[in-house]
């Protein structure tokens, strides 16, 4: 499958991207500088994690006014599938293709460190091969990742399924303690209503080798993978 | 020359001396601009005038090293075509006077002197000395320079992988910030900072300058007193993403091609980098200050000359090919403007809207800087800090109980989670899980990883400053080895006090003849580094503080080792032939109050094999768990590694000697080892000539010291959990 990996200047999760779907996954992953007005035919856009323009302002508001946005929001529009990661989820939501909004984490500064979700919904392009109620353990690292919706609005996608990840204990509780940012009930993904495009706050990027502590990240780009049909090579985990 | 020049002069750290100096050289009176170039590069910050002397003795060579001393950064080979470009540099001063854009800066300028080489940096890690955490000032420079590292560490994208974080009363009056960054370069891939080729065009690239940081080398070359506030303008301001702009642009014009010479702007900016660039290539110089992009208004030649605004590089290219940077630059939306060109005169020569303001020889700021040979004198008592007053040792549970409630026994967790140090996808061997970190090297198409660690022991320097320097890498080499790693280099960060103190020079030569040995002993020659003096406030001087930065080489990242118990019912082994004593342990500086007893020196055989035994270890499969005995003592370290993963443990062969149970000894470490691999172990330390003892077990919800006590480890994880 193609994915389309838009460059911000400020992104620095972008190689990494590059690296899991190219390298891990055998998948044809390509960068696209923001400054570009066209996406080349892709399948999939994976807005990369960073500090786009530096996120002086709202993290992801100027982003969402980059060049290459214009034909993000065209392409998810008509259907194509796009998945923001950590500065990639917040660029979404500015720029309106997921919603809500985003604020500081509760605790005031950036934190980084592992933690646990709980799949809400496994019946999504996203999600499939996990399947509800898995439980998966990957890293934020973010200042900005205290989701916020209104409660209309809340109820509405918690309604609509459109919650796809809940930051959990390892047994699955989600609870006040193992929320990391403040979110919202504990939201840590969520997905539009048309299920085609998608945003989450941990970083699925950073858990899908075994040598960098774990790789329940994967499941995720698996799951994209086998839904537009394609495979993936098999490169598990040594021991 | 006139009362104002002179004013200025001695305004910007220049004396009596060094003015004569000047103008025995040049014959007749310099103009304010050339009275700025000499500020700004016969400064203690930039000329080395007090240490270059004893930096020559350094060890610099071995085959491993591309790039020794005098570069931007050193360079080290690491095999399949690729090498590792690393250095650690001091922001001590700024820090102290604005905490947070005194260390973000700090990461700013390391990272661009790891990139000027032609190298993505990939790890940070960032040595972190405050006074004691009762004193007033300590929680807001804490604050603020954790707070700077994060946002410019995370911001670049560069992972923040670990250090060290020390409270010692020493540093009430001045904080120590010593970052330490490493990128990777292909071994054929390294830029230099050098003008070559006459009529080349000199390009400056990156924000426009303005009235921020000026004079911030001076600053750091003076002693604080009272009025230390005052000089918070000299601080620069750092911008992140900036920076990480100006690195992809740097990468992308480095691959086009088109650069033959780069530096960063750093201390002393554009007089620093413009002379310096001249001065490798031999070759001189013209520069045109009224095309130096400027975001102030009305700026003088000297302001600019003198600017530390961030994130700024100068770079050199063929003629003709000045449009294509300026184009890639454009790409990036960093400013870029031909400012010079390279000529082979020798000669500095810059103008200022048509008026030539700067006529020098290059070599007179460079070669010609002062250099001094400080008087230096032993301290007078040195002798009594040997003798360890007499001390009552109560019950053993609750004198370990007190020993941990020492700030240092903390988890560090709360302050390594505030830095990005995951990104980049490499750390094998994250901050505070092992004895060092671990970094794979994608790019080298093997599994093999760079390990880095930073150490310093300032109560060992005070004490004995030479033996406290050697051990220092000593016990860096040995945090290398308890993940699997062999030391292959160094980099060093001095921090001192006063050298116009004859007792300050006295410990600096010391030191510089201690960590001599040890490169050498421990085959880690030097490749760069830096020296901060003048770390005194109101006639105090820090306690010596060396910190080294140590990089290592891990041959199979599948194949490494961290610091905690993994699985119960493993062996614990420690290994090591010395004995353990309360000299110079933090043990006997609890109880009497004082930093007291003499250091004894690593035996430099011994403790190679002992390193080299835990690596074999390790790379065999066997070990699963290293951790080296230091701080603290032995159950101090046991303490550490049952705390992580909540192993228990159980040791039923250590004694209740308090001395061999809190006291300290170099050269000392343990590991864990299924029983099943105990033999396979213990032949190997016979082979190596390394004694292993095999001390206790893993295991359950308790560390159980036979004969002595029995703590449960939810208390030894309480204890590790306090706020810092």
């Amino acid at each position: 499958m193609r994915f389309a990996i838009p460059v911000f200047p400020g992104s620095n999760c972008d190689k990494d991207c590059l690296h899991v779907l190219g390298n891990v996954l055998g998948q044809d992953a390509f960068f696209v500088f923001h400054k570009e007005k066209t996406l080349p035919a892709t399948d999939v856009v994976v807005l990369p994690g960073g500090f786009s323009y530096g996120d002086y302002l709202r993290s992801g508001a100027i982003a969402r006014f980059s060049p290459i946005m214009d034909d993000v929001i065209r392409f998810a529009n008509a259907g194509g599938i796009v998945v923001g990661i950590c500065n990639g989820f917040q660029i979404m939501l500015e720029a309106g293709l997921l919603p809500g909004g985003m604020r500081l984490n509760t605790c005031g500064h950036f934190v980084c460190k592992d933690v646990w979700l709980r799949v809400e919904n496994g019946d999504t392009i996203f999600t499939r091969k996990a399947g509800k109620g898995a439980i998966l353990g990957m890293p934020i690292a973010h200042a900005e990742g205290n989701y916020y919706a209104p409660p209309d609005l809340l109820k509405e996608i918690e309604d609509n399924g459109q919650v796809l990840f809940r930051y959990c204990d390892q047994d699955g509780n989600v609870t006040a303690e193992m929320n990391p940012n403040g979110a919202v009930n504990n939201i840590a993904g969520i997905m539009n209503s048309d299920g085609n495009c998608f945003g989450m706050m941990p970083h699925p990027e950073r858990a899908s080798e075994c040598i960098l502590g774990g790789d329940q990240g994967r499941v995720l780009f698996e799951s994209l993978i086998a839904a537009g049909g394609g495979s993936v090579c098999k490169c598990g985990c040594r021991g | 020359m006139n009362e104002q020049l002179k004013a200025f002069a001695v305004a910007g750290g220049l004396n009596e001396e060094e003015i004569a100096k000047i103008l025995g050289f040049i014959g007749r009176d310099p103009t304010i601009a050339e009275i700025a170039a000499f500020s700004a590069m016969w400064n203690e910050h930039v000329s080395y005038k007090s240490s270059r002397k004893y930096l020559k003795t350094f060890p610099t060579r071995g085959p491993r090293v591309l790039v020794g001393p005098g570069e931007n950064a050193g360079v080290v080979d690491v095999g399949d075509g690729w090498a590792i470009s690393f250095k650690m540099e001091s922001h001590n001063h700024p820090s102290y006077i604005e905490p947070f854009q005194g260390a973000a800066t700090g990461v700013g300028g390391i990272l661009r002197d790891i990139f000027t080489m032609g190298a993505r940096p990939i790890a940070n890690m960032d040595s972190l000395r405050f006074g004691s955490l009762s004193h007033p000032r300590t929680r807001y420079l804490i604050d603020g320079v954790v707070a700077g590292i994060s946002y410019y560490g995370n911001c670049m994208g560069v992972p923040t992988v670990g250090g060290e974080l020390v409270f010692d009363p020493t540093y009430d009056g001045n904080c120590l910030i010593n970052v330490f960054t490493l990128g990777v370069v292909k071994a054929d891939g390294v830029f230099y900072g050098k003008a070559a080729g006459v009529g080349n065009p000199v390009i400056y690239m990156g924000p426009a300058t303005g009235r921020d940081g000026m004079g911030g080398a001076s600053m750091a070359s003076a002693a604080f007193d009272e009025k230390a506030a005052e000089k918070r303008p000299t601080v620069q301001v750092g911008d992140a993403f900036c920076e990480k702009v100006v690195l992809e642009c740097t990468l992308e014009l480095m691959k086009s091609g088109l650069v033959l010479g780069i530096q960063d702007m750093g201390a002393a900016g554009l007089t620093c980098s413009t002379f310096e660039m001249a001065d490798r290539a031999k070759m001189g110089m013209k520069v045109d200050l009224s095309k130096v992009p400027q975001r102030a208004a009305n700026m003088t030649p000297q302001e600019i000359l003198l600017s530390e605004s961030q994130e700024r590089m100068l770079l050199v290219c063929e003629r003709g090919n000045e449009e294509g940077v300026l184009e890639i630059c454009r790409k990036w939306d960093i400013p870029g403007a031909v400012i010079g060109e390279v000529t082979d005169t020798r000669q500095m020569e810059m103008w200022f809207n048509g008026e030539k303001v700067v006529d020098l020889p290059i070599n007179l700021l460079t070669d010609e800087a002062p250099l001094y040979d400080r008087p230096w004198a032993e301290p007078a008592g040195l002798a009594e800090r040997w003798k360890v007053p007499a001390f009552s040792v109560g019950d053993l549970k609750d004198e370990f109980l007190g020993l941990i409630d020492d700030p240092s026994f903390r988890s560090k967790a709360p302050v390594f989670q505030k830095y990005d140090h995951m990104v980049q996808l490499r750390t094998v061997v994250r901050p505070g899980d092992g004895d060092a970190a671990v970094m794979r090297l994608l790019e080298t198409g093997t599994n093999r990883g760079v390990a880095m660690t930073s150490d310093g022991n300032s109560p060992a320097c005070w004490l004995h400053p030479y033996n406290g320097a050697f051990n220092i890498i000593a016990e860096a080499c040995l945090n290398l080895a308890c993940v699997g790693a062999r030391g292959i280099a160094l980099t060093d960060c001095l921090n001192f006090g006063n050298p116009e103190r004859p007792d300050v020079m006295w410990e600096f030569k010391e030191v510089v003849a201690g960590l001599s040995e040890a490169c050498i002993a421990f085959d880690t020659p030097v490749t760069g580094g830096n020296v901060s003096f003048y770390n005194e406030t109101a006639g105090t001087s820090i306690q010596p503080t060396p910190v080294v930065g140590v990089v290592g080489l891990v041959e199979d990242c599948d194949r490494v080792a961290g610091t905690f118990f993994t699985r119960e019912d493993e062996a614990i082994v420690l290994l090591g032939c010395e004995d353990f004593s309360f000299d110079a342990s933090l043990f006997a500086r609890l109880k009497t109050g004082k930093v007291c007893g003499f250091v004894r020196k690593a035996d430099a055989k011994r403790h190679s094999a002992l390193c080299e035994l835990i690596v074999r270890g390790i790379e065999k499969g066997i070990v699963t768990a290293a951790h080296d005995v230091s701080e603290g003592g032995l159950l101090w370290a046991i303490a550490e590694s049952v705390v992580g993963n909540g192993v228990g443990a159980t040791l039923d062969n250590v004694g209740t000697d308090p001395a061999e149970l809190f006291g300290e000894a170099p050269s000392m470490a343990f590991v864990t080892v299924p029983e099943a691999d105990l033999s396979c172990l213990t032949l190997m330390a016979e082979e190596l000539g390394v004694q292993a003892v095999r001390i206790g077990t893993t295991g359950g919800d308790t560390l159980n010291v036979k004969g002595a006590f029995t703590v449960p480890v939810a208390d030894l994880t309480a204890a590790s959990r306090k706020p810092l």
